[in-house]
């Protein structure tokens, strides 16, 4: 049967993996091809790259970078940040890339969906979505809007409805991040990935509030969610890949094992 | 022994290429179908859809040339959308002919409730019958999967099957010299790599 995916995010700036430590600022903690390398050995099912600074700096994602871990990562991997038009997608996959991530363009410009599925396949494109509860009203049936531009700017928009019509328009795949959750290491905010996981055809990765194994045995128990993404909860050697897929496996979720039959 | 990698417009062969060279495979990619046509190796991956690929495949000549390496006898492997196009029909498209050299057709996944269509991600490859590509792998690992459409042959050419909700179907299949697998091996990690070398290694 198909497994349940394990997906680790990487966020880059100037080439090397960084992340947000609270009143530290961003910290450094290595190169992204390495590490790439490393939890692909360790055996995760697949890894997102994330050009942070990309977009602020008006730049296309770091196509040299997609090339490098290209020739050392066999396993599927996206990238998102400076992901501007067709061009940069083009780009992105030739330079081995399998998925490419959209989030506040496809929210400005929806037709970039409709494009890059036909130019490119379906498979290719992937909506990144932020997320927050907000309450049920008329405008926000859901009760959750959704955000752009790092989650600072409201756009008066149904996170559910979004996902459906970004499904219509040919998403291949749909990342949803919680705002409310991101970096509380408390857990998935179920509720959203639940609605949006069981009204969509297209597979959904939840993102947003992992801390420890446990809340993604509970993102698979509780809601229709294909996959989890993580980060900071493996960067920092809290927790391992290996370690995360045993504890699915110990509760009898589908997961994915290496070729010695391990997780 | 040089590999001939054949591009057709279907999809990038930056990841296939990537992967062969990690495994020390000799390979070159090629677009002129009489320099396929003497291949003494062959790959033809792809991704995409069934009637584009025939397009391009029967206006360069490129079908042609796959053929012919098939009908000499060399070893000849086709990933994802090049084990569907070897068959003799696909139900993609509003459906399409493709090249026939193995009995069978490619047709959609049934919608089930809950079933994603696509059918991305790992799903345990169970071998049904032995091949020289299978050498050091134990049946049922996981490969990597991204299609809507699955190959149905008879089962005589089938060495491997895979299912998805309530659907099994062949996921990897041959015949003589032919060898096709509808998962990705270069994106399989360590048993991919080990499947490709193995068929970098198939000696007929």
């Amino acid at each position: 049967m198909l497994t349940k995916r394990l997906i680790v995010c990487l966020d880059v700036r100037n080439r090397k993996v960084t992340k947000g430590v609270k009143f530290k600022g961003n910290i450094d903690i290595g190169d992204p091809v390495e590490m790439g390398a490393r939890y692909s050995d360790e055996g995760v099912d697949e890894l997102v790259f994330y050009d942070i600074t990309a977009s602020a700096e008006n730049r296309p994602c770091d196509m040299e970078m997609i090339r490098q871990i290209a020739k050392r990562v066999f396993i599927p991997f996206a990238v998102g940040g400076g992901i501007r038009n067709l061009d940069d997608m083009h780009e992105a996959l030739l330079a081995g890339a399998e998925k490419v991530s959209v989030n506040s363009l496809a929210v400005l410009h929806p037709e970039i969906i409709a494009e890059g599925a036909k130019a490119f396949g379906r498979q290719c494109i992937v909506l990144g979505m932020d997320a927050k509860f907000v309450g049920v009203s008329d405008k926000i049936p859901s009760g959750y809007e959704v955000f752009i531009r790092g989650g600072r700017q409201a756009m008066g928009i149904d996170a559910l409805q979004w996902a459906k019509r970004a499904e219509e328009l040919g998403v291949g795949e749909i990342c949803l991040n919680s705002i409310d959750t991101d970096g509380v290491k408390n857990g998935y905010e179920l509720t959203i990935t639940d609605m949006i996981a069981k009204a969509v055809q297209v597979p959904v990765i939840a993102s947003g509030g992992a801390g420890t194994p446990a809340h993604i045995v509970d993102l698979f128990r509780k809601t229709s969610a294909d996959a989890a993404l993580v980060a900071s909860m493996v960067h920092f050697g809290d927790y391992t890949v290996p370690g995360i897929k045993g504890e699915m496996l110990a509760a009898g979720i589908p997961v994915r094992k290496k070729m010695n039959g391990e997780v | 022994m040089a590999i001939t990698v054949v591009d057709y417009n279907a999809g990038n062969l930056t990841s296939v290429m990537n992967a062969l060279k990690f495994i020390g495979a000799d390979a070159k990619v090629s677009r002129d179908p009489d320099e396929i046509a003497k291949a003494t190796r062959l790959i033809f991956p792809g991704v995409g859809a069934a009637a584009s690929a025939m397009e391009t495949l029967t206006k360069t000549g490129i079908g042609e040339a796959i053929k012919a390496v098939v009908k000499a006898g060399n070893p000849v492997l086709g990933i994802c959308i090049g084990c569907q196009i070897i068959l003799e029909e696909s139900e993609e498209d509003g459906g399409v002919k493709t090249l026939g050299l193995i009995p069978g057709r490619a047709v959609r996944f049934k919608d089930e409730p809950g079933l994603k269509i696509p059918h991305m991600g790992w799903n345990q490859v169970n071998f049904t019958r032995e091949h020289p590509i299978m050498k050091g792998i134990r049946s049922g690992c996981d490969f990597y999967y991204v299609h809507s459409y699955y190959p149905q042959v008879p089962a005589e050419y089938s060495f491997a099957e895979t299912t998805y909700g309530t659907q099994t179907f062949t996921g990897l299949l041959g015949k003589d010299n032919l060898i096709a697998s509808q998962f990705h091996q270069e994106k399989s990690g360590e048993v991919g790599l080990a499947m490709l070398k193995n068929f970098c290694d198939w000696q007929i």
